[in-house]
């Protein structure tokens, strides 16, 4: 029977002096008796409205009952039947704008630990050495994936289990996307990335890494010579904007993506055992207040930085980081700086980074995305002294495919166009989705359209 | 990963090497480059496409010893495996002017002439390579060069081969009316100050000059805007947008600065890879 409690069962977690000086995992994860204790929370909802705020429907009520019966493997089985991904989304998931804001029991509680509850099933999992994965590959149609983010992994595996032949062409030398090279270890561990990768591995998925597709070898070569029948394109949303601002070039200026692919892609923090370094001084200045921006400060800390400091134009109120990484930025000793503008990176004789020059803003009216609109204060103007300046402004489509691909549309921000409520591209048999149609998202919206896109594409198969 | 077919020392510190990747020598276009990483936990470093032949799939980079990843680039023998190895990136090379092309190298740069030269002959350019180093022991690939090009003019600093000064100096010869006369247009790959001093030599003598610049890179894709560069006021990535732009544009300070950001670092690293290679006997 559901038991009525106000509080989540709390999350253990590092200690915030010690973590923020290593890669270690910050949360620690539900132990099995953490995990029933907090599934008696759910009330099993006839009208499961959770499921609602979840981009690919997780039967969330099912899976918790299984937990609080004690069966895990099923419990497992039955979030694996809708997300692919189970302990990379259980992390990463802003569940406080999905599945847990729906939640019946936070109308007058906190809402089940939903995210966390994911989690600790995917982990059970990922221990389990019992588990049978056999390839099954018994259709003659390949079909290829690119880029290997959480969009065309989830593609891969669902096609894989459908019994085609795939193989992930991947640009980097290493497979994975954001995941890899984006999200730090401290919140996202490789260990459970590479387990989920192996597991397609073990479903027969092939991956080959150091392949640009539009470079390496063209669309056209893809489903010329080669041989695919259908094109998946989880091209993700990597190239980074800048503010346009003097003093951009000086340096020890970094976009969130360099800064952040040098530690988690390079392992920067273990220069010089590893070869590539990351410059860091004392105080680092982020712009921008997403989840990009949090792990980028939060990493600032652990490669050295005494000094972390969030600047945003915006307030609190508007930021778009998750709300649980706010509270471990807070933790951890960011400090924030809200309703700020940097208007010019300021640096010495030598053209490295002495500060940035801000003007404090006001809100105002709601803008098109809704938000309050950031109005400068005149004559406001102040300087933060600051030894690196990392920009973490948002990111578009890398165009590289587009240059070279013909037939395939886009929009005005790069964003490639598909036909509505599909994942059908304007070229045939060339499927896309993830944050190469919706520009910068979330894993789970870039996993559920890999998994959409499978689907679509077994569909335009067996219609041939 | 790659393997290496063959390895040729082209002077005390740089080394020729040609690799087993039939897609990227089928792909690559003169200008274009690649990235490897030699190691795990090495570094990704830009290498330039000095030649490529698409029948048997074999790509020819040249490296230089400069640092860490070069070093242990340069310890690769026949037989090994480079870890990873992609491309071709960047724009391949577009000289608009037809005419008297003149192509100039120092360094690793004069391997990355080689494609280059011989594409624009073939179309039908008369082309020259002006082939510069310090001294006679450094320059590479003369006879090569002189293969790919209608006229190959050696320079030495100190005149221990070919003429005698620095690649521009020569170069103004040329301009002023010396055989092979006049270029229509001149591409320079190599250091930083030989660019730069070949965009000075060129200004404003309405001869169309491209230089190929060589930002530290990461992804090479795009992706991490490490690369940036300033021309004509505007910021370009260089792994997509170059690496060859139009010299008389570019902010050298700029990108000569923006090159020196790790130098404590990369000192740091090659130290110990000194170290290292005392250690265990090597070099
Ligand atoms: C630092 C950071 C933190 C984030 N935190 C969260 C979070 O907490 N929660 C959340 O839900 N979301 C988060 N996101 C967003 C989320 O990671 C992305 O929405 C998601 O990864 C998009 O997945 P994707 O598969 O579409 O693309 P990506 O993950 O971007 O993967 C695309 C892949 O394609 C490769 N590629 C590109 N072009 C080519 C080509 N031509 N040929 C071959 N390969 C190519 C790329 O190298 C890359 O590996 C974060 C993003 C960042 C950057
Ligand atoms: C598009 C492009 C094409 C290139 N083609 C070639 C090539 O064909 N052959 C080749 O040998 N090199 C080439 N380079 C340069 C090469 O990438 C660097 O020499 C290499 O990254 C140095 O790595 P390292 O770890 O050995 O040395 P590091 O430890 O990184 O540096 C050692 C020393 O070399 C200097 N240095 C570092 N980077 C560069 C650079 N980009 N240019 C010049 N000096 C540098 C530093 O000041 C430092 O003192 C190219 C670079 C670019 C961007
Ligand atoms: S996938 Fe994300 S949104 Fe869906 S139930 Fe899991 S944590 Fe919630
Ligand atoms: S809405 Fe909340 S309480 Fe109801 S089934 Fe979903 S998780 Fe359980
Ligand atoms: S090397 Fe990363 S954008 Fe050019």
């Amino acid at each position: 029977m559901p038991v009525k409690r106000v509080q989540k069962t709390p999350m253990p977690e590092r200690d915030a002096v010690l973590r923020s000086h290593d890669f270690g995992e910050v949360n620690e994860g539900y132990g099995i008796a953490h995990a029933q204790f907090e599934a008696e929370r759910c009330l099993r909802c006839q009208d499961a409205v959770c499921i609602d705020g979840c981009p690919v429907r997780v039967p969330i009520p099912e899976f918790i009952h299984e937990i609080a019966k004690g069966d895990m493997r099923a419990a497992a089985e039955v979030l694996r039947s809708s997300n692919p991904l189970p302990a990379v989304c259980g992390r990463v998931c802003p569940q406080e704008v999905q599945c847990e804001e729906q939640c019946s029991v936070g109308i007058r509680f906190k809402p089940v630990a939903i995210g966390y509850l994911e989690r600790f099933v995917a982990d059970w999992e990922m221990e389990q050495t019992d588990i049978e994965i056999t390839a099954n590959l018994h259709r003659d149609e390949k079909v290829a994936v690119i880029g290997s983010g959480p969009a065309g992994l989830v593609c891969a595996g669902e096609l894989a289990r459908l019994g085609y032949p795939v193989t992930i062409f991947e640009a980097l030398h290493a497979p994975g996307g954001v995941l890899r090279y984006g999200i730090p270890e401290f919140r996202l561990p490789k260990d459970v990335l590479d387990w989920e990768i192996e597991q397609l591995q073990r479903l027969g998925v092939e991956i080959q890494c150091n392949m640009i597709i539009g470079k390496t070898i063209t669309m056209d070569q893809l489903m010329g010579e080669m041989g695919f029948k259908a094109v998946f394109i989880g091209t993700g949303a990597g190239l980074p904007s800048f503010m346009g601002i003097p003093g951009e070039n000086l340096n020890g200026v970094y976009s969130a993506n360099e800064f952040l692919t040098r530690v988690n892609l390079m392992r920067a923090n273990d220069f010089p055992n590893a070869d590539t370094p990351v410059m860091v001084g004392k105080r680092v200045a982020v712009i921008g207040a997403g989840n990009t921006a949090m792990d980028t400060v939060r990493t600032a800390l652990r490669v050295g930085a005494e000094h972390g400091l969030i600047v945003y134009r915006r307030s609190d109120q508007e930021m778009t980081a998750r709300v649980e990484e706010h509270q471990h930025a807070i933790e951890e000793g960011v400090e924030f700086h809200w309703l700020t503008n940097p208007i010019e990176v300021l640096g010495d004789d030598e053209g490295w980074v002495t500060g940035l020059k801000c003007v404090r803003m006001e809100l105002g009216e709601p803008d098109a995305s809704g938000r309050a609109r950031p109005i400068p204060i005149e004559g406001s103007e102040f300087v933060i002294p600051v030894d690196n300046v990392v920009l973490s402004i948002g990111n578009r489509p890398n165009p590289l495919l587009l240059q070279t691909t013909e037939g395939l549309k886009s929009n005005k921000w790069g964003c490639l166009v598909v036909s509505d409520g599909s994942s059908e591209t304007s070229r045939e048999h060339v499927f896309a989705g993830g944050d190469a149609v919706t520009g910068a998202a979330t894993v789970i919206l870039a996993a559920g359209a890999g998994k959409n896109a499978a689907a679509e594409i077994h569909d335009d198969l067996a219609a041939r | 990963m790659a393997k290496i077919l063959e390895k040729r020392p082209l002077s005390p510190i740089t080394k020729l090497y040609r690799v087993d990747a039939p897609l990227v020598a089928k792909a690559a276009k003169p200008g274009q480059f690649v990235i490897v990483r030699v190691r795990d936990g090495g570094e990704r470093i830009p290498l330039t496409i000095a030649d490529y032949d698409r029948e048997e799939g074999i790509l020819t980079i040249v490296v230089q010893e400069v640092g860490t990843t070069t070093r242990y680039l340069g310890q690769l023998e026949v037989g090994d495996e480079i870890l990873d190895l992609v491309g071709p990136l960047g724009m391949p090379l577009e000289i608009p002017v037809e005419g008297h092309i003149v192509g100039i190298g120092g360094g690793f740069g004069s391997a990355a002439l080689l494609c280059l030269m011989r594409e624009l002959r073939l179309r039908g350019d008369t082309t020259t390579i002006i082939n510069g180093a310090r001294e006679k022991d450094l320059l590479i690939l003369n006879e090569e060069l002189g293969e790919v090009c209608d006229n190959l003019e050696i320079c030495t600093d100190d005149g221990s081969a070919g003429f005698h000064g620095l690649v521009t100096e020569r170069l103004q010869q040329m301009i002023d009316g010396d055989a092979p006369g006049r270029p229509d247009s001149v591409v320079a790959i190599g250091p930083m100050p030989m660019m730069r001093a070949v965009t000075e030599t060129t200004r404003g003598k309405d001869i169309p000059t491209l230089v190929s610049l060589d930002p530290l890179m990461i992804d090479g894709t795009g992706m991490c805007g490490g690369c940036r560069v300033t021309v004509n006021d505007e910021v370009k990535f260089a792994c997509v947008d170059g690496p060859f732009f139009d010299a008389h544009q570019v902010d050298f300070e700029e990108a000569v600065r923006r090159n020196k950001m790790y130098v404590r670092q990369e000192q740091e690293s090659k130290d110990r890879t000194t170290c290292m290679k005392l250690a265990v006997g090597q070099d």
